[in-house]
């Protein structure tokens, strides 16, 4: 499992960096939706959000699921590519992969590396 | 033993949150005399006695085997090949549920793919799913649909009052409590109004236009400003289409129409008593994942060897739960299978053929019946297999006289528009010879002496 060290986690499984503002969805969580093949952005650029909002929709040959914004904040880009090309959610899940860029009012405590590998070991099943 | 799974205490709290005092109460929709209606078999025959009564009992009703029909309305008297049945009967497909898994459904999925890609090939559209009930749930299929894909955001329906009106019910019964303003079909039906006035009423707030094609009318008109126009404040085109007509006439794909749905019926489906019937559904491939129901795909297996399998399937209700466009995801499997032998056995100039002969005889029809003292064709537009006419007496008259003569008459259209009281709806298909067609001309100008 690909966790980088300069982000932050959620416990819905998105990533958030603090550098940049990128919001996408975790090695874990793309791992375990196994082959995506449908993402829908809910957001729209230059809404204000509030933390926890739902901003995109994923479906896989197996599940759909959501994805929460991990910031309150104004949604300022949305990635094009991996709506065209789902499977970079797959394949490259923090880097082409982002789904969207927020400009953060307000950051909640989220988790380090280290917490989310140990929060993801304890739903290991 | 009770097979129910709920206590008395249960059932109490659920008819007390909904306001009803007993389970009798839900069904006061139906006429108390109709809901336990007695049974007049004595008790004790044997197979061969019982047998002689109910078909005594079957003889009493009046067929279109007995009587000449040009009642249509939407569901339509055409010829069902043999084929067509021995190969449903077949113990592979009829089976009470459609089997899914892949491993064990190879001919059950194929048959349901190649329904679809036939019925893609028909309306002109990407992609079907593998069907609904019938037309009408599978038009309200299109609303859900479209506001679905607009998130909820755009919350007004237009409807052309000349879609047919149990369709539009059947709209209305789906979208109880949506909070959704349907528009269009509240006013009287104005016979020579150009579809295209309906345009003015699609603003940023509609989410979706339903047109019909040919009209409940039987009228065929050129959609394609009309969908241009509701395209531009950003809706969504859903046309309802008779796929016999299909075969003569543009498709809505061809138009630009967004969503085609229809009634399966003509293709291979007796009329039966209304039902059940078979309702198609496509859509622009973009849409895919707003579709409601199952969807079929070609696929390669482990070995490369082509196969099928349901696809896309997490959009539906059973994985992406409340968030899903539509909480229908059976299909309508043995009937589809119908429509596909029939629509492989006639094949693309058979259908075309079918079409022909429908539009020949009713143009035959419509031309000996307005010379009929004071009877009048209503309107100017091509029509198909279906047209109005303007009769001297109220239609349940007229009726009442051609089942005296053993025809079944047209559909009175005073029940459904009443400024359409003493109008016939009359429908010809193949089926129809010239005779027939002659021995209705003579019995209404019986009717116009009398």
């Amino acid at each position: 499992m690909n966790t980088p060290e300069n982000l932050k986690y959620t416990k819905t499984d998105e990533w958030f960096d603090p550098q940049t503002g990128k919001v996408g969805l975790t090695d874990y969580a793309q791992s375990q939706l196994s082959d995506i093949v449908f993402l829908e952005v809910l957001a729209i650029v230059g809404e204000t959000l509030t933390a926890e909002k739902p901003v995109a929709s994923v479906e896989s040959v197996k599940a759909a699921g959501e994805v929460y914004l991990p910031v309150a904040g104004e949604i300022v880009a949305i990635n094009d590519a991996p709506i065209q090309k789902p499977e970079l959610l797959n394949t490259d899940p923090y880097n082409e992969g982002w789904i969207l860029q927020v400009h953060a009012t307000s950051v909640p405590d989220l988790m380090d590396a280290a917490a989310y590998i140990a929060y993801c070991a304890t739903r290991e099943h | 033993m009770t097979y129910i799974p709920h206590s008395t205490q249960e059932r109490d709290a659920m008819l007390a949150a909904i306001g009803v005092e007993k389970i009798e109460d839900l069904f006061d929709a139906i006429p108390a005399k109709y809901r336990f209606p007695a049974i007049n078999i004595r008790p004790a025959l044997v197979e061969m006695e019982a047998a002689a009564l109910l078909g005594e009992i079957a003889a009493s009703n009046e067929s279109t085997r007995d009587l000449v029909s040009f009642l249509g309305a939407g569901v339509y008297n055409h010829y069902i090949p043999s084929v067509v049945n021995h190969i449903i009967s077949r113990g592979e497909f009829y089976t009470a549920y459609t089997p899914y898994q892949p491993e064990i459904s190879q001919g059950t999925l194929q048959a349901i793919f190649e329904y679809q890609s036939l019925i893609c090939a028909l309306t002109g559209m990407e992609v079907s799913n593998a069907s609904h009930y019938d037309g009408a749930t599978a038009t309200a299929e299109a609303v859900n649909m479209a506001y679905a894909n607009f998130r909820g955001k755009r919350r007004k329906i237009v409807i052309s009052p000349t879609v047919h009106p149990q369709y539009r019910e059947t709209i209305r019964t789906y979208t109880q409590g949506m909070e959704l303003e349907l528009a269009g079909d509240d006013s009287s039906v104005d016979m020579e109004a150009a579809p295209e006035t309906l345009g003015a009423l699609v603003d940023g707030d509609t989410a979706l236009l339903i047109v019909q094609y040919p009209d409940f009318f039987g009228r065929i008109f050129d959609y394609t400003q009309l969908i241009a126009s509701a395209h531009a404040q950003g809706a969504l085109v859903c046309v309802v289409v008779n796929p016999t007509a299909l075969a003569l006439f543009k498709t809505p794909g061809a138009m630009g129409a967004d969503i085609v749905v229809g009634e399966g019926q003509p293709l291979g489906i007796p009329m039966w008593f209304g039902g059940p019937h078979l309702g198609f559904f496509t859509t622009k491939k973009s849409y895919v994942h707003k579709m409601a129901g199952r969807v079929i795909g070609e696929t390669r297996d482990s070995r490369g060897q082509k196969s099928y399998v349901l696809t896309l399937t997490a959009r539906e209700q059973h994985i992406k739960r409340e968030r899903a466009t539509s909480n229908i995801c059976t299909n309508q499997g043995l009937l589809a299978l119908a429509s596909a032998v029939y629509l492989a056995v006639v094949g693309k100039s058979g259908l075309k053929q079918v079409a022909n002969l429908c539009y020949q005889k009713a143009h035959y029809a419509a031309e000996q019946l307005s010379k009929i003292d004071g009877f009048e064709l209503c309107y100017s537009q091509p029509f198909f297999h279906e047209f109005t006419l303007r009769c001297p007496q109220p239609a349940a008259e007229i009726n009442a006289h051609l089942l005296d003569h053993g025809i079944l008459g047209g559909y009175d259209l005073g029940q459904d528009y009443p400024e359409l009281a003493d109008h016939l709806l009359i429908a010809v298909t193949e089926m129809n010879s010239k005779e027939e067609i002659d021995l209705l001309v003579e019995t209404l100008q019986e009717a116009s002496h009398d």
